[in-house]
C-alpha cells in the first residue's frame, strides 16, 4: 500500500472524528431551541405553546405551586390540556412522594373555572380536612394536599 | 426559604424519540472504528486486516442489539449517549489491538481479545440493567443498601484472601485468573447513595449557621456527613494508596452537596478539607511524595521515566500525530491502560486527542442535561453525579498524564484495558439513558396517556 494512501486514511480518520462531533452538535442544537419550561419563578408567564395558544381568562389562576413536601419550590403552569398529578413519569407534575398514587389527581379547565378530580387514588386528595371526589372547583389560594405534598393554586 | 432549588424542569418542545438519529450516529461511529482498525492494519502489515469484515459485523451486531433494546425499553432516551460510548469503546479497542501488535501479539493472543470479550459482557450487563431498572426512582428506595454495597466493594481489596497488591496500590481483588477493580462499581453505588441521601436532607444542609468572612457556613451539626465522607476517602488514600479513587469520591460528594443545596460554602469547605488531607498525606507517606516529585521533575533520572516517556510520545505526535500504527506508544509502560491517552496523543496528534476529550465532554454534557430535564429530585442528582463523575475522572487521568496534577491511577473511561472500568462505564450510560428517557418522555397533555410507572404507593393507615 502506498505511503499516500496511508496518509489519506490517517487524515481521513481525524476528519471523520471531527465530522462525527459536529453532527452530534447539530443534534444537540435541537435541544437548545424550542424549549418550553415549567418555571419556578412565578412572576413570569410560561412560554406560550405555539401550536395551541393559551386562552386562560384574565384574572384566573395560572399556576400550581408545591408549597410543602419534597418537591417544594417547583410550580407548573395550568395549561389547557390539564395538569395530571402523580408519581408516574408521564404526569405533568411528577411527585416524589411515596404516599401519592401513580396517577393521583387531575386539574382541568371547565368553562371559566379550574377544577380538580381525584383519580381514585389510594390515599385520597384533600382540600382542608375533606377528602374530595370529582369536579371540585379551585380558586386562587386553594390548598390541595396529596400525600405529604401540599399544592397551592396561584395567579 | 428561597424557592430557587434546581428543580427547574425544561423539556423539549416537541416530543420526538430521535431513535433514527441514534441509529445514524451509531453507524457513523462504527464506520470510524472500522476505518481506524483498517488504518492500523495498513500501517503495520501493509494489508487490510483479514478479519475487518467479521469484526465489523460482530461489533455492529452488538451495537445494533443495544440500539434495538433502547428503542423497545427507553424510546425517548437521549440519542447521543449510545453512539459516543460506542465510538470511545471502539477506539479504545483499536488502540489496545495496535499496542498488542507492537509487542508482537496478534489478535487472539493479546489483551485486545480480552477487552473485546469484556465489551461484550459490559453491553450484555447494560442491556439487562435497562430491562430490569424500569424506573430509576426505584434505586432511590435502597439508599442505605447502596451505601453498604459501595463501602463493602471499596474495602474488599483490603481483605486478606481476595485482595491483591499490584504496583503499589491495593485496589484489586482476584478471583482465580481474573482480577477486578471493585472501586469502579463502588463509585456507582456511592453516587446512588449520595443522591438518595442528599435529596432527603438538602433542606437541613442548606440552612445557614453563622457567617465567616462573608461566607455563610452551614450549621455545625450538619457537617457530620461531609466529615464522614472525608474520613472515608482519606482511609482509601491511606490503606489502599489510591489517590485517584480518593479524589474521585470526595469530589463527587462535594459536587453533589453543592448541587443539592446551592451553597458555595460547601465547595470552599470541601476543597479546604481536601487540600489539608493531601498535605497531611504528603508529609506522612513516601508513596505520595514520590508522586509529587515525579509531577514536578518528570525527567529526573532517579525517578520512574513513565511520565516523561508519555510526554515525549505526545510531543513526537505533534498536531496531526504519527498515524495509527506508525508511532511507538508501546515504549511507555501501561500504554494500553493508564497511559492510553498519551498513546492516542502520539498517534492521532493534538487534533485527535482534543476530539477524544470533546467526546467525553459530550457524554458529561448529556448527563448534566438529563439532570436538568429530570422531573424528580433524585433523578436530577443521580444524573448530575454520574455526569460529574465522568468529568472528574477524565480530568484526573488526562491531568495526570499531561502533568497538570500529580499522576494517579484512575482508568480512562471506555478506553483503558480492563473489565471493571468498562462494565462500570456502560452501567453509567444505561442509567443516564434511563433518566433521560423519563425526562424527555412527553407528558399526558402532549400525547395520549399510557401508564408506565410501577412503584407501589404506600397506603396510609387510618385507625
Amino acid at each position: 500500500m502506498s505511503e499516500l494512501t496511508i496518509t489519506v486514511i490517517r487524515i481521513g480518520l481525524l476528519v471523520a472524528l471531527w465530522a462525527f462531533i459536529f453532527s452530534i452538535v447539530g443534534v444537540m442544537r435541537g435541544d437548545l431551541y424550542g424549549i418550553r419550561g415549567a418555571r419556578v419563578d412565578n412572576r413570569r408567564q410560561p412560554l406560550r405553546d405555539e401550536r395551541r395558544p393559551a386562552r386562560t381568562p384574565r384574572g384566573g389562576p395560572t399556576h400550581l405551586a408545591v408549597i410543602e413536601g419534597l418537591m417544594r419550590g417547583i410550580s407548573v403552569p395550568l395549561s389547557d390540556g390539564g395538569v395530571l398529578i402523580g408519581r408516574n413519569p408521564e404526569c405533568v407534575l411528577v411527585l416524589s412522594d411515596d404516599f401519592a398514587s401513580g396517577r393521583h389527581a387531575q386539574v382541568y379547565r371547565d368553562g371559566d373555572g379550574w377544577f380538580i378530580d381525584d383519580l381514585g387514588s389510594t390515599n385520597g386528595t384533600f382540600i382542608g380536612d375533606q377528602p374530595i371526589g370529582q369536579h371540585v372547583p379551585l380558586r386562587e389560594g386553594t390548598r390541595v394536599r396529596i400525600g405529604q405534598t401540599v399544592l397551592e393554586v396561584r395567579k | 426559604m428561597s424557592s430557587s432549588f434546581g428543580l427547574r424542569t425544561i423539556t423539549p418542545h416537541t416530543p420526538r424519540t430521535r431513535r433514527g438519529v441514534e441509529l445514524l450516529l451509531l453507524a457513523f461511529a462504527l464506520a470510524i472504528v472500522l476505518l481506524a482498525y483498517a488504518d492500523v492494519g495498513l500501517a503495520v502489515d501493509n494489508t487490510l486486516p483479514p478479519d475487518l469484515l467479521t469484526l465489523g459485523i460482530g461489533f455492529g451486531v452488538v451495537a445494533l442489539a443495544l440500539h434495538l433494546l433502547v428503542r423497545w425499553q427507553a424510546a425517548y432516551a437521549d440519542p447521543i449517549l449510545l453512539p459516543v460510548a460506542t465510538l470511545l469503546n471502539g477506539l479504545g479497542l483499536v488502540m489496545i489491538h495496535r499496542l498488542d501488535l507492537e509487542q508482537g501479539h496478534h489478535l487472539g493472543q493479546g489483551s485486545a481479545v480480552r477487552q473485546l470479550l469484556w465489551t461484550g459482557v459490559s453491553v450484555f450487563v447494560a442491556g439487562v440493567l435497562l430491562v430490569v431498572v424500569r424506573d430509576h426512582r426505584r434505586l432511590g428506595q435502597y439508599t442505605f443498601t447502596f451505601a453498604l454495597a459501595g463501602l463493602v466493594l471499596l474495602l474488599l481489596p483490603l481483605t486478606p484472601i481476595l485482595g491483591r497488591n499490584i504496583n503499589g496500590s491495593r485496589i484489586w481483588i482476584g478471583l482465580g485468573p481474573l482480577s477486578f477493580q471493585p472501586s469502579e462499581l463502588s463509585k456507582i453505588c456511592v453516587i446512588i447513595f449520595f443522591s438518595g441521601y442528599l435529596v432527603q436532607k438538602r433542606d437541613a444542609l442548606s440552612l445557614v449557621g453563622r457567617r465567616f468572612l462573608g461566607l455563610p457556613l452551614p450549621r455545625a451539626r450538619d457537617l457530620g456527613p461531609i466529615i464522614i465522607a472525608w474520613l472515608a476517602s482519606l482511609a482509601v488514600l491511606v490503606f489502599e494508596s489510591d489517590l485517584g479513587t480518593s479524589l474521585l469520591f470526595f469530589g463527587l460528594f462535594v459536587a453533589l452537596l453543592y448541587v443539592a443545596t446551592e451553597r458555595r460554602s460547601w465547595i470552599v469547605i470541601g476543597l479546604g478539607l481536601f487540600l489539608a488531607g493531601c498535605y497531611a498525606a504528603y508529609l506522612l507517606f513516601a508513596h505520595f511524595q514520590v508522586r509529587v516529585d515525579l509531577w514536578i521533575n518528570p525527567f529526573d533520572p532517579h525517578l520512574s521515566d513513565q511520565l516523561g516517556l508519555g510526554l515525549m510520545g505526545m510531543g513526537s505526535g505533534g498536531m496531526l500525530g504519527t498515524g495509527l500504527g506508525e508511532g511507538h506508544p508501546g515504549l511507555t509502560y501501561f500504554a494500553n491502560s493508564d497511559f492510553i491517552i498519551p498513546s492516542f496523543g502520539e498517534e492521532l496528534g493534538l487534533v485527535g486527542l482534543i476530539a477524544i476529550i470533546v467526546l467525553f465532554a459530550i457524554v458529561v454534557e448529556r448527563g448534566l442535561r438529563a439532570g436538568i430535564a429530570a422531573r424528580d429530585g433524585f433523578g436530577k442528582l443521580l444524573a448530575t453525579g454520574l455526569g460529574f463523575s465522568m468529568a472528574l475522572q477524565v480530568f484526573v487521568v488526562v491531568g495526570g498524564v499531561t502533568r497538570v496534577i500529580p499522576l494517579t491511577g484512575l482508568t480512562t473511561p471506555f478506553m483503558s484495558a480492563g473489565g471493571s472500568s468498562l462494565i462500570a462505564n456502560w452501567i453509567i450510560i444505561v442509567l443516564l439513558l434511563r433518566i433521560s428517557d423519563q425526562a424527555r418522555r412527553p407528558t399526558v397533555d402532549e400525547l395520549g396517556a399510557t401508564a408506565v410507572g410501577s412503584a407501589d404507593t404506600q397506603a396510609v393507615r387510618t385507625r
